[in-house]
Formats: C-alpha cells, sequence, structure tokens
C-alpha cells in the first residue's frame, strides 16, 4: 500500500507540472495542446545541458547541476511557448493546430537530440548524469525513516525536491489566481478578453507571459521525469507524449483549479500503478486496467458539463483568438 | 518625433493589422502560403546543416529518393498519403462544423481493430462477403466512437476537444487489449501479420496478381471517398446545414436546423471515415493491428485538414507533402546515420510556417508611414 502511493506521487508529481503550467495558460485563454511537445522540450534542454557540463568538468557540483537543468528546461519550453504565443496571439493562428503542431515538433527535437546525444559526444555509451540525478533525487534519510522501514517517514519525506516544489507551486498559482490583482486580470483575459481589454488590460502582454510562464512550468514536467522518474537517461519510447495528454486531462479533473490538481495528480498515479497492485491479473486485463484515468476523466468532464456549475466551466474564452476590431 | 507627439496623444502604432474586406485572389494566396513553404525550407535547411552539416540540398535529393527512388517506394508513399488523405477527409464534415474532432486517431484504431476481428473470426467466408464485412464493420465501429462525442456535445455540450482527446486513450488501451488477446506467437506482445499465409482479408493488387506491388484499390477507395465528402459538404442539405451550424449555432436554431441531430449525424459520419481510414491500415497496408496503427496520423490529418481549408483536393497536396516529408527524412536518417525523428523536427518547422502564412493571407499588414495600400507581407 505504501509502495503504490509512493510511486503514484513519484508519477503524480510529472503530470501535476504539467498541469499546473497549463492551468496558468488555459486560464489566459489559450488551450495549448502543445503541452506534451513542451514537456519533450523541457526533458531534453535539461537533459543536454547537465551532460555536456558533467562530460566537460571532472567534478561537477551537484548544485550548479541543477540550476543548469532547471535554466535550460524553463528556457527552452517557455521558447516553445513562445512560438505557440507568437502563432495563435499575434499571428491569430488557430489554437488545437497550432498546439498540435508544437507537439510533433517538440517530440521530433527532443527524440532526436536524445537518440543521438551519445553520438554528438562522441560515443560515451548509454547517456547518463549521474550526479545531476543524484542531486534532483536526494532527500533526507533521517526524516524518510520515521516509523522504520517503509511508513510514514518514507511516504512523506522520501522524494526529491521537486515533488515538494510542485506543491508549493500549486499553492502559489493558487493565491496568485484568486487574491492578487494581477491574477485577477490574468482571469478575465481568459474570460472575456473584449472587456478586460475595455477595462485596460493588456490582453496581449498577459497572454503571452502566461503562455511561455505556463510553458516552462509545463517543461519542469518533463525535467522531473528524465532525471528523477527514469534516473537521469533518455528513453525514445514516448511515455512523456502519454504524460503530457494526461496533464491535459488532469487540467480538466481539477476544473482549472490548481489545488485540486495536486490530489488529482496522485489520484492519476493510484490509478495508472494501481494494476501492479491486483493479484492475478492477466496482461490483457491489466491494459484494461490503464485504461481507467482516462475513463475516470471522460466521466468527469461529462458530470461537469450536466452539472453546468459556473465555476467548474473552463474559462469562457479558452481557444478563440482575440482581435480588437473584430466584434 | 516624440517632441512632437504630447502626452496623452496616442501615438500611432508601429505596425497595424487590420482584416482583409475582400476576399484576396486565389493566385495570390496560394503565392503567400507557397512563400511561407519556401521559407520553411530554408529554415530547415539551417537547422539541418547546424546539427550534421552536410550540404541540405544532398539532403533534400536524397529526401526524393526515398520518397520515390524506386517504384515500390513511391507506391507505399502513395499508399501512406491516401491513408492520411482518408483521415483528413475524416474529419472534414466536424471541422466544417467547427466541431473539434482531435479523437481521429482513436476513430481510425476501432476501425481497425473491428477489420482484424474479421480477418481473424471470419476467414472461411468467401472473399467478397468477407470484404463487404470488413468494410461495415470498420465503419460501424469508427463511427459509434465518434457518435459518443457527438451525442455528449449536443445533450449537455460537452467539450469536444478534451473528449475526443480522452476518446484516443481509451481506444489505445482497448488495441493494446486486443492485441494481448490475439498475440501470436504467444509472447510477443504483437498481433503478428494477419493470415501470413493465405493472404485472406488482404486488400489485392490492382493492376496486377498478388499483393503489396501497387496499392491502387487504396487510391480509389480514398479519392471516391474524397470526391463524395466535398459533394456532401459544398451540394448537399446537410453540407448546408453543417456550415450553417458551424457559422452560428444560434443562426442555425432560428432558421429550424435540428442542431442537435447534425451534431450527433456529422460525428457519426465524421468517425465512421475515420473508421474507414482504420480498414485501410489494416486491410491495405499493414495487415497487422497494434497501438501504432494510426501512429500519430489523427493528429497530422487535424492539420492537413484545417490548412485545406475542409478542401478534399487541397488535402491531397498537403497530406502528399506530409508523408513526403516523412519517407524522406527516413531516408536521409539511414543514409546519413541521423535519427529518423528528424523528420518530425522539419514536419513541425513546415507547418509553423503554413500556419503562420495564414495570417497574411486573412490580414492586412501596414507598418508606420506606409502610405495607403501598405506593405502586404
Amino acid at each position: 500500500m505504501i509502495t503504490l502511493l509512493h510511486s503514484a506521487i513519484v508519477f503524480g508529481t510529472v503530470i501535476l507540472f504539467g498541469a499546473l503550467g497549463e492551468i496558468i495558460s488555459e486560464k489566459a485563454g489559450n488551450l495549448n495542446l502543445g503541452v506534451p511537445g513542451v514537456m519533450y522540450l523541457g526533458a531534453i534542454a535539461g537533459l543536454v545541458g547537465v551532460f555536456f557540463y558533467e562530460l566537460g568538468t571532472p567534478n561537477p557540483i551537484p548544485i550548479v547541476c541543477i540550476l543548469i537543468a532547471l535554466v535550460c528546461s524553463f528556457a527552452a519550453s517557455a521558447l516553445g511557448g513562445l512560438v505557440y504565443s507568437f502563432l495563435t496571439i499575434t499571428l491569430r493562428c488557430n489554437q488545437n493546430v497550432t498546439g498540435l503542431t508544437l507537439t510533433i515538433f517538440g517530440s521530433g527535437v527532443a527524440n532526436f537530440f536524445g537518440g543521438s546525444l551519445n553520438k554528438l559526444a562522441g560515443g560515451v555509451g548509454q547517456v547518463s548524469v549521474p550526479v545531476t540525478s543524484g542531486a534532483f533525487r536526494k532527500y533526507i534519510p533521517a526524516l524518510a525513516s520515521i516509523g522504520g522501514e517503509k511508513s510514514i517517514g518514507y511516504l512523506l519525506f522520501s522524494y526529491g525536491f521537486m515533488a515538494y516544489a510542485a506543491i508549493i507551486l500549486a499553492i502559489l498559482i493558487h493565491f496568485y489566481l484568486k487574491k492578487t490583482r494581477s491574477g485577477l486580470n490574468l482571469r478575465a483575459v481568459g474570460e472575456n478578453p473584449a472587456t478586460a481589454d475595455a477595462a485596460g488590460i493588456n490582453v496581449t502582454k498577459y497572454k503571452y507571459l502566461a503562455t511561455c510562464i505556463g510553458a516552462g512550468i509545463s517543461g519542469f514536467g518533463g525535467l522531473y521525469y528524465t532525471m528523477d522518474y527514469i534516473g537521469g537517461t533518455w528513453a525514445n519510447d514516448g511515455t512523456i507524449e502519454a504524460l503530457g495528454w494526461l496533464a491535459v486531462a488532469l487540467v480538466i479533473f481539477a476544473t482549472w483549479r490548481s489545488l485540486n490538481a495536486i490530489w488529482g495528480a496522485y489520484l492519476f498515479g493510484v490509478c495508472y500503478w494501481m494494476y501492479l497492485y491486483i493479484p492475478g491479473l492477466q496482461r490483457r486485463s491489466l491494459e484494461l486496467f490503464k485504461m481507467i484515468p482516462y475513463v475516470v476523466t471522460l466521466l468527469l468532464l461529462v458530470f461537469v458539463s450536466m452539472r453546468r456549475r459556473k465555476e467548474d466551466q473552463p474559462p469562457a474564452g479558452l481557444g478563440l483568438p482575440y482581435f480588437r476590431e473584430e466584434r | 518625433m516624440s517632441e512632437i507627439t504630447r502626452k496623452g496623444h496616442a501615438q500611432e502604432p508601429f505596425i497595424r493589422i487590420s482584416k482583409r474586406g475582400d476576399e484576396m485572389p486565389v493566385w495570390k494566396a496560394w503565392g503567400i502560403r507557397v512563400i511561407g513553404l519556401i521559407l520553411a525550407l530554408i529554415v530547415s535547411a539551417i537547422v539541418i546543416y547546424a546539427i550534421v552539416k552536410l550540404n541540405p540540398l544532398k539532403i533534400y535529393v536524397s529526401m526524393w529518393q526515398g520518397a520515390f527512388g524506386t517504384s515500390k517506394r513511391t507506391w507505399v508513399t502513395v499508399r501512406d498519403t491516401m491513408t492520411l488523405l482518408c483521415i483528413a477527409c475524416a474529419l472534414a464534415p466536424a471541422f466544417a462544423m467547427r466541431f473539434w474532432n482531435v479523437g481521429a486517431e482513436g476513430q481510425v484504431l476501432v476501425g481497425g481493430i473491428a477489420t482484424a476481428a474479421c480477418m481473424i473470426y471470419f476467414k472461411s467466408l468467401p472473399l467478397p462477403l468477407l470484404f463487404l464485412v470488413m468494410i461495415i464493420a470498420s465503419i460501424v465501429a469508427g463511427g459509434i466512437w465518434g457518435l459518443i462525442p457527438g451525442f455528449f456535445k449536443a445533450r449537455w455540450n460537452t467539450n469536444e476537444t478534451l473528449f475526443t482527446l480522452m476518446m484516443n486513450y481509451i481506444a489505445i488501451q482497448l488495441t493494446a487489449f486486443f492485441v494481448a488477446t490475439w498475440e501470436n506467437p504467444k509472447g510477443s506482445n504483437s498481433v503478428g501479420v494477419i493470415n501470413r499465409q493465405t493472404k485472406v482479408g488482404w486488400l489485392p493488387n490492382l493492376f496486377s496478381e498478388g499483393y503489396n506491388t501497387d496499392f491502387g484499390w487504396n487510391v480509389i477507395i480514398v479519392l471516391l471517398v474524397a470526391t463524395l465528402v466535398l459533394i456532401y459538404l459544398r451540394q448537399t442539405k446537410h453540407g448546408y446545414e453543417i456550415s450553417v451550424v458551424g457559422d452560428s449555432e444560434n443562426t442555425a436554431r432560428y432558421a429550424g436546423i435540428r442542431v442537435k441531430r447534425v451534431y450527433i449525424r456529422t460525428m457519426a459520419l465524421s468517425g465512421a471515415i475515420a473508421g474507414l481510414a482504420g480498414f485501410l491500415a489494416v486491410s491495405g497496408a499493414s495487415h497487422t493491428i497494434s497501438t501504432q496503427t494510426a501512429g500519430g496520423r489523427g493528429f497530422t490529418a487535424i492539420i492537413v485538414a484545417w490548412l485545406s481549408r475542409m478542401n478534399t483536393y487541397v488535402m491531397l497536396v498537403f497530406a502528399a507533402l506530409i508523408v513526403f516529408l516523412d519517407k524522406g527524412a527516413t531516408e536521409i536518417a539511414s543514409s546519413f546515420g541521423m535519427n529518423e525523428y528528424v523528420s518530425q523536427i522539419i514536419s513541425g518547422i513546415i507547418l509553423f510556417f503554413v500556419l503562420g502564412s495564414e495570417f497574411f493571407v486573412n490580414y492586412r499588414v501596414k507598418f508606420r508611414g506606409a502610405k495607403t495600400g501598405g506593405a502586404d507581407k
């Protein structure tokens, strides 16, 4: 049971980052279907950055590794967000199509560099960044062993720092959106850009910033996946893409609230890993079990649309481009 | 300049954007798109050069070889273009209605599952009857998969983008379930080529005896579908209703169109055609089923359909372009020792540019100080 919850939290952290970024972006009215691509970009940029640092330095310093990974990851995925913003906000392209293109592009870039990183570096065998990955996974053993082997302490304190960062970030985003003036403006832009514009809010600026910063945060999900989840290497198996779509699903599941996203993410994690803990499953029924997170999201989507509660609805301006002169 | 403009006096913005009032002549619109395409190829060339330090022209030649080098390769390129075109045609009715069906991936997969099931369980049927059953089964399966989100959209206005997206993953897991059920040989976790010896249920050659050397039937089926969809959208009452609903749901309701019925009917149709694409992918191409049977083409087709403005013949051009890039990139990957994902990078860049060029088709850009008429692009 404890192991299940533990792996659920590790899994949940990946999609929590993805979903938090997407919440910010969607609150500003941009339905960015490029989340998987952006997570890919964040993952690969972080990995490449540290990989060359570790390769070129005899004794890499862990804290520098972490900084390089975070900065590279954020920069790359925010850049992806910038391309998306430019196309959808300035050039008013269709958001769905642009987002999907960003996903294709991001996964292409990431898998290309991930697959040829070894070759570009001159053949060093398996790509790995032990120091950085170690730093990302570091936890305080004294706290983690509270209550003995695999109990409370293990469940609460045995994760790398990013798992806690995700929770803090979720709380911060909640406060930002609900309690600050600028958060209010952001929501106004997402609900009704024309009204926000009339009220003197710079719609373009808010949309750009929300999408780029949101993309940067989503990118951390990819970084956490490479550094912590699979331990600092690269796998060309498309998992990040599947996780990216789950992150999009999580946004709906959380009904666009960052606090709900925290427990939602862990619940998704439980759904995802549950099959390991049900005895006597055949492989084929196991595949059906993996359907659960998606089915649950779907049911919730239907439920929310049936209830029609105002607070649970997507931002009204979601997916629509804004052009001031078009009324 | 700044001394003249006093505070509180709005300065004329540096760039002004306005919507084009009149439709641009077709040749000019296409000129802009071609310029976008050329810019994209130049940027891709720079990217390729930066990564591998190889002459990009040589790479483009090699891509051509990869797509059309031999007659077999040409046929495979044609076959895959047709499958992609079929999926894009499936999306056209939904998109014309402004219904964001991003679930083609799943609809293709369930169509493929139905086809594979027929090939496995009904192999003793006489061939023509078997093909009929396969086609009907794939259409029905895809249709149902499309109908579900259509129903919820019509009944409770459930967000269709997110709904169809989730349906994709359910379909993928369903496929994984059937792969595990039908796996052959045991433990391989793949279905293998279905009816490898008897070739029952394989779409045969059109121009000669045998299998897999030409894909004439695929071409005929898909071009027929493309024509029918175009006629359906442009010339029929249903097509008219779809475009009215797409423009404004309220207008449609006032005009007495039964909007809910249009949603459900159109989505069932959209899913059905995607299901047929699943039939082509299984019976007409790979002769097997896996979670990769749709292979992301459900998503690529969205871009194809959107860029073509729902004109199924224009879709042929974009589908061919994307398949060409894909085949070409696989070739350069093997001959220059690069990684095949380079094709996704190039497709991404090209699509960004083509998408961006739509802006210059729809809007006019004026720079400050420019006289009337302004600068186009």
